[in-house]
């Protein structure tokens, strides 16, 4: 929905079929989308030409796997009448326009997908998996006469449509993408250089996900192409921090039943108490590194190959309480909302951008402050983590992960943490006694 | 509406047959406008790690997509599934879909007369990309990575060398009677090295090299040196302090500011009001030197193809002279919004409603060589790469990380990352300044060196 209108709308099928090989660390890979036996065939003689000789081992016979309910739709949302989803939308539109007279632009939008695999290996595996994905989205830009912001809001997850009208409502999107687009009209400039930063609960998570979690993916370490390669053991993030990756959370949007080499997904403990535990592995690296497989192998479709990947990373809750995190800080930045992030996995550095942060002057959140990106090192930015709060949130269910083209729906989470030192990349230049406007 | 009697489909190798069958069921169950896309293609990938091969990769797909009008209600559909009943399910989706979708009076296919397409050969399409053996294609990727390797001792590791073919077909027709038909191919070599410095430190970058033709591919041996030297003169880099100092994009990052510039003046964001250079027409909105243009007729161009996703002939668009914005670039929907003429810049995917994308997109080059850029620079910094996407086209907003090297008495010396650059879009293309000789299309966006005051790099 679009200037109030339902411009467009869309649906569409596609079904194929992978086929993968592999031979010692080699992996040939073909897929079809036309299903028929011959064309599949094909994909397969294609897929084996990286084979040297025929396999050594024969099936065995398979082995169905129990499968987990972690997100039991009684009926998928792609099936749900398209009226109610039109329902949603309107909904959306009227409650972001009445928020405030300066909401001049509202685009919200909605999208399901029901996706069915079926995963059979020569290794006995034969797995089925059934996955409802809903997100609604809105987006909202304010004007003034000089000044224009935009916000946005968003949620879903493994979930039927019911969500939307029960859970979260059109209108709790739609207030605060509204409320984010009003509050940036009035933003200063954001400070440049290294300080004390706080991030809020919940999506402020994507710094796991980047700082640490892209570095702990298995196919990296066992490539030594990893800041985190041989640090198994080591310290990594300070004693307060505990991080896992958990795929068996009901309806998140970042958990499976089985990953898509059909293993069932598990709670896998990366850092623990500071201390770094493990990697996130699939079925080629938990096999080449000698390691168990965390079941973490995934793909974006029938067209990729799989590879370890996360699912919902987050930070385990401490002990401390959120208000003394923030009166603990002299000068600082309080980030509660941002946008996306990225890594370069080799020398650590990662970026994450806030869209929504505050000046915290003497212990208290002043002003807001425009979007500005936050660059640290991931092997050492946890270590850096001074406090962390008692209020862990995992995000509303908007995050996707790109690696080497492939996009998968993911989560993440954290509690209110404070570390002690970041690069924070605005315009404002530091002062000795604060900041210049 | 009533669901369409369906005869058995065509379904020979002519796509185009097939598109011209599925705009004509669309019309026969009542639809006032239809539009049909057809892709297929083909590819392949292989990667050589270490001097081994560690993955190939070959396939085929094929998709269709449909969008229908009824007056100015429209809905779309798309399938990859083309059987008899895959077809009549994609097309009587669509004219159901249609039905929740509200009346715009801006929606509709282009009228007839603007329809059409360049004729002669684009240079488009070359067979040689797939006329390598196997082996050949796996020897590429491997000298690749073997240059790089073999380049210094202090290339210890790699992600590997790769070389990647694919060739593609669209298909495009609608109820006005257009049909049209492309081909296009690819080929890439890339090398990823891995340098590490003598305290265990590692970097990593990459060089590649794509071309529609094999002809035209750079050697495996040239891609491989420059991404050892790329990568190399990474190692031991460090923070720098705040400061505001000029800054020179390498024409990698470049490209970016281009980008830029297209999500501020493409007629989606003007016409929501999306972009600060929503209606700047006539304005200055640049550095004097910034001509920018966009053209989708360049024999062989990446951006290049005989009409647009809409069956609109290619052009060529000045969109800034000496700064100035004269044009913005459209497609039908957002050009009748803004009671302009399209640029002919649809981009159309399978299903949804036609974006707006580049065709050859380019800042012309000026008349110094890249090192009298730097040259001319005291304190400043070299931006190589850019991490994360802080931009905001609404307010201006520019916060991105970034890496690079610094500039010291105008030369480069050693490398810095872990900082930051940030400014406002609305001056830092007025703070443009300098432009250097150096165009190259590695894609279908491209922009030499250049030279931008006014920002400020954060660090310690």
């Amino acid at each position: 929905m679009d200037e109030s209108m339902i411009k467009s709308a869309s649906q569409g099928i596609s079904a194929g079929c992978g086929v993968r090989v592999v031979s010692g660390e080699r992996t040939g890979y073909a897929y079809t989308d036309d299903l028929s036996a011959d064309r599949i065939l094909h994909a397969a003689r294609t897929a084996a030409l990286i084979a040297s000789a025929p396999a050594k081992a024969t099936v065995q016979g398979f082995q169905k796997s129990q499968a987990r309910s972690l997100y039991p739709v009684t009926l998928p949302s792609v099936d749900a009448e398209i009226s109610a989803k039109v329902e949603l939308l309107m909904r959306a539109d009227k409650t972001a326009r009445a928020y405030d007279p300066r909401i001049k632009e509202v685009r919200a939008n909605y999208a399901d997908e029901l996706r069915n695999i079926l995963v059979v290996a020569s290794d006995g595996t034969f797995a089925e998996d059934s996955q409802p994905l809903a997100r609604m989205n809105v987006s909202c830009i304010a004007k003034t006469d000089g000044n224009s912001a935009r916000g946005t809001s968003g949620g879903g997850g493994r979930v039927a449509l019911d969500f939307f009208f029960g859970e979260k409502t059109p209108e709790y999107f739609a207030r605060e993408s509204a409320r984010q687009a009003i509050l940036q009209l009035d933003a200063r400039e954001a400070p440049a250089g290294e300080m004390e930063v706080v991030l809020g609960p919940g999506w402020p998570g994507v710094l796991l996900h980047e700082a640490v979690g892209h570095g702990l993916e298995a196919d990296f370490n066992r490539k030594k192409t990893s800041a985190f390669a041989g640090l198994i053991g080591k310290r990594v993030a300070s004693e307060k921090c505990t991080v896992v990756d958990n795929g068996t959370m009901p309806w998140r949007r970042g958990s499976l039943n089985v990953d898509d080499e059909g293993n069932s997904t598990q709670e896998t403990v990366l850092i623990e108490n500071g201390i770094l535990k493990g990697y996130l592995s699939d079925k080629l690296s938990a096999r080449l590194m000698g390691m168990a497989n965390t079941g973490n192998g995934r793909r974006e479709s029938y067209e990729h190959i799989p590879m370890p990947r996360m699912t919902n990373t987050y930070m385990l809750a401490g002990n401390d309480n959120p208000e003394d995190i923030i009166r603990s800080v002299k000068h600082g930045v309080y980030a509660v909302n941002f946008g996306g992030g990225q890594v370069d996995i080799t020398n650590g550095k990662f970026v994450f951008s806030a869209s929504e942060a505050y000046m915290i002057e003497d212990g208290k959140i002043t002003a807001p402050i425009k979007g500005a990106t936050l660059i640290g090192n991931g092997p050492d930015v946890l270590t850096r983590v001074s406090m962390v709060g008692n209020d862990l949130k995992l995000d509303e269910g908007v995050g996707t992960c790109g690696k080497d083209g492939q996009a998968v729906p993911v989560g993440v989470g954290i509690p209110t943490l404070k570390v002690d030192r970041l690069t924070v990349g605005g315009t404002a230049r530091k002062d000795p006694g604060g900041f210049m406007q | 509406m009533s669901p369409t009697e369906l005869e058995t489909p065509k379904l020979g190798t002519d796509l185009k047959e097939v598109a011209q069958d599925i705009v004509a069921r669309a019309m026969k169950a009542g639809a006032s406008a239809a539009e049909c896309v057809v892709r297929e293609g083909d590819e392949f990938s292989t990667l050589v790690r270490l001097g081994q091969v560690e993955t190939l990769k070959e396939s085929g797909s094929k998709s269709i997509g449909v969008r229908v009008f009824f007056g100015q209600r429209a809905a779309s559909t798309y399938s990859s599934d083309f059987s008899k009943q895959g077809l009549d399910r994609m097309v009587n989706s669509a004219l159901e879909l249609a039905k929740i979708t509200s009346e715009d009076p801006y929606g509709g296919i282009p009228d007839a007369s603007q329809l059409g397409q360049l004729s002669g050969d684009l240079d488009l399409y070359h067979e040689d990309v797939y006329s390598l053996p196997g082996a050949d294609r796996i020897d590429y990727a491997r000298r690749t990575e073997k240059a790089a390797l073999d380049f210094d001792p202090r290339i210890k590791n790699s992600e590997g060398g790769s070389f990647d073919a694919a060739t593609g077909r669209k298909v495009l027709a609608n109820s006005h009677g257009f049909v049209g038909e492309y081909r296009r191919s690819y080929c890439s070599t890339a090398a990823v090295p891995i340098a590490q410095a003598e305290d265990g430190a590692m970097q990593r970058d990459y060089w590649y090299s794509v071309a529609r033709t094999l002809k035209k591919l750079d050697s495996p041996e040239k891609v491989g040196r420059i991404a050892a030297e790329r990568t190399l003169r990474r190692l031991g880099a460090k923070k720098v302090k705040t400061a505001k100092v000029p800054i020179v994009f390498d024409p990698m990052v470049s490209t970016s500011i281009l980008e830029h510039i297209f999500e501020g003046i493409n007629g989606d964001s003007v016409y929501r009001g999306a972009s600060f250079l929503a209606g700047k027409l006539g304005q200055k909105i640049a550095g004097e030197i910034v001509n920018v243009i966009d053209d989708g007729t360049i024999p062989g161009g990446f951006g290049t193809s005989p009409f647009d996703g809409e069956g609109i002939p290619t052009r060529r668009t000045v969109v800034i002279e000496n700064g100035v914005l004269k044009s913005y670039l459209l497609n039908t929907y957002t050009a009748k919004k803004l009671g302009l003429q399209t640029t002919a810049n649809a981009s159309r995917g399978l299903a949804g409603t036609p974006g707006i994308g580049p065709g050859n997109y380019f800042l012309q080059p000026g008349p110094k060589a890249p090192k009298e850029l730097i040259g001319g620079i005291q304190e400043g910094l070299y931006v190589t790469e850019f991490l994360g996407q802080g931009v905001n086209l609404v307010t201006g907003d520019y916060s991105r990380g970034a890496s690079g090297l610094w500039i010291q008495g105008g030369e480069l010396t050693y490398p810095v990352e872990e900082i930051t650059v940030a400014g406002n879009l609305k001056d830092l293309f007025l703070n443009i300044s300098e432009i250097a000789n150096d165009l190259e299309f590695r894609g279908s966006v491209a922009a030499p060196t250049l030279r931008i005051d006014g920002l400020t790099v954060g660090g310690e």
